[in-house]
Order: structure tokens, then sequence, then C-alpha cells
């Protein structure tokens, strides 16, 4: 009886890894007063995302630089920021597409108060979120008292703006919002017209009064900041001039 | 000077936003896209008709302008230019000062020059296009153009 022969180990296929040098932009406020580009050298395989550059830089060089990161794989929409002028989710950035024949810039998202490094107070955009009420107010009860019914069609209508992750990429790249931080910001627009043209939603008015304030809608300029900065590909963008539409034809 | 950090978890206040009565900002947009529309009509008409017609550019004289505005449908068509282009590109300003401006006082100033700006041409533009009398009575025949009957 034969026994297959092991062929002679092929030697393991060594997969190229490159030093990749990262531009951070710094602020620690016990010791900054203003804040400073700062350079890593990280050693990083083409299928790395810049948020394992990172961690490496955190775990192997520096521990005091500080970002937020939750699921790490573009769910939580904690790891926004601003990478090489734009405003992405770290985890979903791959180093194969930047250019790192050049440093990679990394930078806190414009527009909300800088805490620390990367790490900025969100709270002024999840005030906004709030005042938006997220949350289905229905004024009637369901049919048998089990379940509101709803068409794929009434479905379809909002599907775009329930991927919403609230990460603050759209919000932070508007050049309104960057102004005075007064501004709704698109991220609030979106959930609001998520319940607004939900058909088992009966507060969509309440809504569209919101967004009818001096800092709603009418504050947008369509420069498709927002549209082009969401890591969900949500059309930011339509969904703001649809509730534009809705202030337009409804009575507020 | 080292940077304070308020304490974790102290309210965060933005000034309450106002609700009801007149949405002037929904007002203002849809004014915007009404008058837009409005003056690519005017604005082109008026090119046309100045640029295009008979003699083209070479007919542009004092005479020309004297005789538009001695024609009441040309008197309508400058006024709503004037009104319409005036308050479009004041509003377009107010909101790039609403857009640019961090400091309230700054963009008070800036928003009531551009009002002043607006009203004070509004004013003049209207009485030119409505008064404008290329022979006035009266004058001194060296002064008056060729084609008035006095000269």
């Amino acid at each position: 009886m034969s026994t297959a022969t092991a062929s002679p180990a092929a030697t393991p296929e060594t997969i190229e890894s490159f030093t990749v040098t990262l531009m951070i932009r710094r602020f620690i406020p016990e010791i900054d007063t203003e804040p400073r580009w700062q350079d890593f050298d990280v050693e990083l395989y083409a299928t790395d995302r810049v948020l394992d550059a990172l961690h490496k830089i955190k775990w192997e060089q520096d521990g005091s630089l500080s970002f937020r990161r939750s699921c790490a794989h573009g769910v939580c929409g904690s790891d926004a920021m601003r990478i090489n002028g734009r405003n992405r989710l770290a985890c979903k950035t791959l180093i194969k597409d930047l250019d790192i024949t050049k440093p990679v810039y990394v930078e806190a998202i414009k527009g909300l108060p800088l805490e620390k490094d990367l790490i900025v107070d969100m709270e002024p955009f999840f005030e906004s979120y709030r005042e938006v009420q997220p949350f289905l107010i229905a004024g009637s009860k369901p049919k048998d008292g089990k379940e509101r019914i709803q068409s794929v069609a009434e479905r379809e209508r909002f599907d775009d703006t329930t991927k919403c992750i609230l990460c603050a990429a759209c919000t932070s790249s508007c050049p309104v919002f960057w102004t005075d931080g007064q501004y709704f910001g698109p991220a609030a627009i979106v959930n609001a017209h998520r319940f607004i043209f939900d058909s088992r939603d009966d507060a969509g008015g309440v809504r569209l009064d919101i967004l009818n304030d001096k800092e709603g809608v009418w504050r947008c300029r369509t420069t498709f900041n927002c549209s082009e900065a969401c890591p969900r590909g949500i059309q930011v963008t339509q969904a703001i001039a649809e509730v534009k539409q809705a202030i337009m034809r409804g009575k507020a | 000077m080292s940077t304070t950090i308020e304490a974790p978890r102290s309210p965060y206040s933005r000034p309450p936003r106002t609700r009801g009565g007149v949405s002037w900002e929904k007002w203002g947009w849809i004014y915007m896209r009404a008058s837009g529309v409005v003056l690519i009509v005017l604005i082109f008409g008026h090119l046309f008709v100045n640029l295009m017609i008979g003699d083209g550019v070479d007919a542009l004289d004092f005479a020309f302008v004297g005789g538009k505005l001695s024609n009441p449908f040309w008197q309508v068509w400058d006024v709503l230019m004037l009104w319409l282009a005036l308050i479009h590109g004041g509003n377009g300003m107010r909101t790039i000062v609403n857009d640019y401006t961090t400091r309230p006082m700054t963009a008070r100033i800036l928003k009531a020059a551009i009002l002043a700006a607006v009203v004070v041409l509004i004013v003049l533009g209207t009485l030119v296009v409505f008064t404008f009398d290329p022979c006035p009575a009266g004058s001194p025949a060296d002064l008056l153009p060729s084609f008035c009957p006095a000269s």
C-alpha cells in the first residue's frame, strides 16, 4: 500500500507588508494648548485598516493615543474620523485604498468640540438628534391589538434612512454645521426622515414643524458633502430635499 | 494657558428654539427658487434684446436706453428685474453671512449693510425707471441729446 508522500514543505508565501507613515493630529488637553501633528511609522499589510494602524500605534508605540472604537466592523459608528481630509470610518478604510507613498493624515471630525486626540464631544450632535424625536409616535392602537401592518412599498419609502448608524460623519462634513454648530445637521434630518415617511408614525407634522426652524432644513445648501461622507451610502442630501418638499406641501 | 475642560456630564446647553409664526427661512428658500426661474427669462431676454437683435451692441447708446425706458413694457420688465435680482442677491448675501460669520455682532452689521445697499439701489432704480426723461423741459439746448425736439 502506498502512502501519499508529503511533498517537500513549500516555503510559506510571505505576504508583503509596507511601512506606512501616519500623521495624527494630537491634542492632549493637559499638555497642549493647540492641536499638533505627530507622525508614526507603522508596518502594515494591504488588507489592514486605518483602525489597525491606530491600534498598532496605541499598543506598541504610544499608549497615550486616544480614539473611540467599539465594534470595529463598520456597524457601531464610533470611529468616524477625518482621514486624508475625508470623513470616513477608520474600521472601513483599507490601507490598500490609500496612497501610502505619502503620509496618511488622520484627525478628529470637525465642527464638534475637541476633547482629546481623535475624540470629540458628541453631545451637540446627539442634542440635535434628540430634538427631532427619533422614535415611533403612534396615535392609534394597532388592529386586533397585534401589529402595525406595513406594505413593502411603504417600508421601501424610508428604507434608505433606516441605515444610519449615527457616526456623525455627515454632520461633521457639513460646512454649514462647521460655522456655529447650531444647524440641526444632516444626521438629525435623516433620522427625522426615517419617521416622517413611516406609515405607522403619526407625528410627522410635529417633526416637520421642528425642522421648519431657522436652523432647520432651510440651512442646507445642497453641497452633497454629507452624501459623500456617509459610510452607509445613504443619499443624505436627497433625504433632506424630501423633507423640504414635505414641509412645503404640508401645513408647516 | 491651559485648556479647561468642563466637568463630565455637565449639561450641554443650546439656546431654545422658538417655534411658530411665519417661517421666514422657508419663504426665503421658496423665493430664491421662484425668483431664480423668472430671472433667467428676464435677464436672458434683456441681453437678447439689447445685444443680439438689430444692430446688436452697436445700437446701445443714450437714445436706445431713453427709448426703452419710455416704453411701459420695458419699464415693467426692468423694474421686475431690478427688484427680483436685488432681493435675490441680497438674500443670497445674507445666507453667506449666516454661514460664515461666527460673531453675532459682525453678522448683524454685515446684514444691516446688505439691507441698506439693497434698499438704496431699489429705491434709486425704481425712481430712475419711472421718472427718466431724456429731454427734460427747460434744459439748455446744448446739453440735450440730438433726438430731442428742443435741440
